[in-house]
């Protein structure tokens, strides 16, 4: 590959990247507004994920993509076959491995380390969003950390469902100052934000803004003294290796609805087989 | 026993596999040329480059046919193709007085400076289906191409350059004066938007932004959603010179030249505290023979101008701002809906988790509901 330059992008374009993720990381949870460029896959697809990794990569990193927890999902293959075309990296399925790894929905289950790189593919960075259609309005309420519209929220479904009626992209505060979206990770994840050693890089192409947590940043699950926050997932444990603290997917196996669950993150679960762990429908 | 699914990649190599068979159709019938394309396709191509944002008819017409007809579809290759481009500068403002015009009218006056000119339009044909079209050769215009009356239809009238009949108003203070503004203008592909935005902003996001999408908002102020009766004052279509300034020779040079469609829209506008009665303007101008968005530009510059012109915000969603740019862009658009068809089964898992746990205590809840 001639025709592109170092992982597709420009070095111009990955300049102005760069320096909106230097923002980023220089003021934790803030939204940066940045000049997201057209990307050879379609918007929704993973474009700011990819953007930041593009402007991330070196020629020497070894690149993880997953999407869903796993790597097999047919646009992790797609995006991982775009960077070894474009920038030619060494990839794996190996997270310890890895030194970039770009991520939809998931955070992995191995805990990262201070050489990693975890970017996060965002659709809706705003966490007011759903809550205030404008963007003029919610940039406001960060300015004035006038969150008061989401603990409102949050009381109400505690009111009228007895829960915090969010299983995913469930808010966060980071360092005591901006309310932040996670990315649709399934809150059983959100623990795993908090305190990391990695650098973690939130992308978001079409909305073009790019937040960041640097390493070892407080996270803060949004909750109530008398309502704490709590991270959940199947009451089950993996039918393959066993596990019964990952997150799992549900599988139903025939006509008649039988369920099976299974590691979501598929490099923990062959890790762990491999390691000698059994599920119970283990072959 | 479940497995894993794994081979993404195959499906997806044969996926592409089948694409290409499918897009080429049956193999009985001859290929379509891109030339083809470029000729006999030219409203798609005009749209494609409009949407685009790139005036190249042959890439607009090879990206139509990569994309099976799916105008949506082309205009993302484009775009995909336009951001690797380098920037090397801008031009100069495009003269339109000096366009070399196929087709000028005005509504506003039946007769002006440098004539009404029809052009190649639907305007006035029948919508009957011309069955000796579906006749295999010679029959589709060859006639007309050939004797001389094909000829006759493009005027070599035009003489000289047409003067904007805008211009006309202008003179007698009737419309608002359009003031040059020298600002560079800002470039929505290397900033991201951020509100409010000016006009020139606008008017750049409105020339790129879905025909349909717009169109909607357009008739939306035609049927008092912030209505601001508009007169096509004049619509042209035709080549303009772009001229771009060279430091090194300290003057400007021709570079080419583009198809463009304009419209300026004359508005009622019955005066304000600070302003008397006048005429106001609406603005469109897109790429290639593309008329019905330009007048749709046209519409929808004028009723987001509310606030610059001193009139009331009705909360019509053609003269919110933040609206109408964030969701224009077909590429966006198509982009974010399309999206929800990729696996979302990790997010669909915790929720599933949350509506039993819901359900549970639903299940439980009528003795707590009678002991109240």
């Amino acid at each position: 590959m001639t025709d592109y330059n170092f992982a597709y992008l420009d070095e111009q374009t990955k300049r102005m990247i760069r320096r909106a993720i230097l923002k980023a990381l220089a003021i934790p949870g803030y939204q940066v507004p940045f000049a997201s460029r057209e990307m050879p896959m379609p918007y929704g697809w993973g474009t700011g994920g990819v953007q930041v990794t593009a402007a991330t990569l070196t020629p020497g990193d070894r690149l993880k993509v997953i999407d869903q927890g796993a790597d097999d999902t047919t646009n992790a293959v797609s995006i991982r076959k775009f960077f070894e075309r474009t920038a030619q990296v060494a990839t794996t399925t190996r997270t310890a491995e890895a030194s970039v790894i770009q991520t939809r929905h998931r955070i992995p289950e191995t805990p990262l380390t201070a050489e990693q790189v975890l970017v996060y593919q965002v659709p809706i960075p705003e966490p007011l969003r759903f809550l205030e259609p404008s963007e003029v309005e919610t940039r406001k309420m960060h300015e004035l950390s006038d969150y008061g519209l989401m603990h409102v929220k949050l009381y109400e479904d505690i009111a009228r469902h007895g829960h915090i009626a969010t299983a995913y992209a469930y808010p966060v505060l980071v360092a005591d100052r901006y309310v932040m979206d996670p990315s649709p990770i399934p809150k059983f994840d959100n623990p795993k934000l908090s305190n990391c050693p990695a650098i973690q890089l939130f992308g978001a192409g079409r909305e073009q803004r790019i937040y960041a947590l640097p390493p070892h940043t407080k996270v803060v699950s949004l909750d109530f003294e008398d309502h704490p926050f709590e991270p959940s997932k199947a009451d089950a444990a993996c039918a393959l290796c066993g596990d019964d603290a990952s997150y799992l997917d549900e599988v139903i196996t025939d006509d008649a609805g039988t369920r099976m669950f299974v590691c979501s993150d598929t490099d923990h679960c062959s890790a762990r087989r491999d390691a000698g762990h059994c599920g119970e429908d283990a072959a | 026993m479940y497995v894993a699914v794994k081979g993404g990649e195959h499906a997806i190599d044969a996926a592409h596999d089948w694409l290409a068979r499918a897009r080429r159709g049956d193999r009985g019938v001859t290929e379509l040329s891109v030339a083809q394309i470029r000729e006999q396709m030219a409203l798609a191509v005009g749209r494609v480059m409009a949407e685009g944002s790139l005036h190249d008819p042959d890439l607009a017409a090879l990206a139509i046919k990569q994309a099976r007809g799916d105008l949506i579809e082309a205009i993302f290759l484009i775009r995909a193709y336009r951001t690797t481009l380098p920037r090397l500068g801008h031009t100069r403002p495009l003269d339109t007085g000096a366009m070399d015009c196929i087709r000028r009218v005005s509504a506003t006056f039946k007769d002006v400076p440098g004539g009404q000119v029809l052009g190649p339009t639907f305007d006035y044909t029948h919508r009957l289906l011309d069955f000796k079209l579906a006749a295999e050769g010679g029959a589709d215009g060859d006639d007309a191409a050939d004797d001389d009356t094909a000829a006759d239809a493009r005027p070599d009238a035009a003489p000289g350059p047409v003067p904007h009949v805008t211009g006309f108003l202008g003179r007698d203070g009737l419309i608002e004066p359009a003031t040059p503004d020298d600002a560079p203008p800002p470039d929505l592909t290397r900033a991201p938007l951020e509100l409010p935005a000016t006009r020139a902003l606008r008017l750049q996001a409105l020339a790129r932004g879905d025909e349909g999408f717009l169109l909607g908002m357009a008739y939306s102020t035609q049927r008092g959603y912030a209505r601001n009766h508009a007169f096509v004052g004049e619509l042209r279509i035709g080549a303009v010179a772009v001229e771009m300034e060279i430091p090194e020779l300290g003057f400007a040079v021709e570079v080419g030249e583009i198809t463009v469609t304009e419209c300026e829209t004359v508005n009622q506008f019955t005066g304000s505290k600070s302003e008397p009665a006048q005429f106001t303007r609406g603005y469109g101008l897109s790429f290639g023979q593309t008329e019905r968005k330009a007048i749709a530009v046209a519409l929808v510059d004028r009723a987001l101008r509310w606030r610059e012109l001193g009139e009331e915000n009705e909360g019509a969603p053609a003269q919110d701002e933040e609206f109408v740019l964030s969701h224009a862009d077909n590429i966006q658009a198509t982009g974010f809906l399309e999206h929800i068809k990729l696996p979302h089964y990790v997010d669909f898992q915790s929720e599933l988790e949350l509506v039993r746990k819901l359900r549970r205590q639903a299940a439980q809840a009528p003795k707590t509901e009678a002991a109240q």
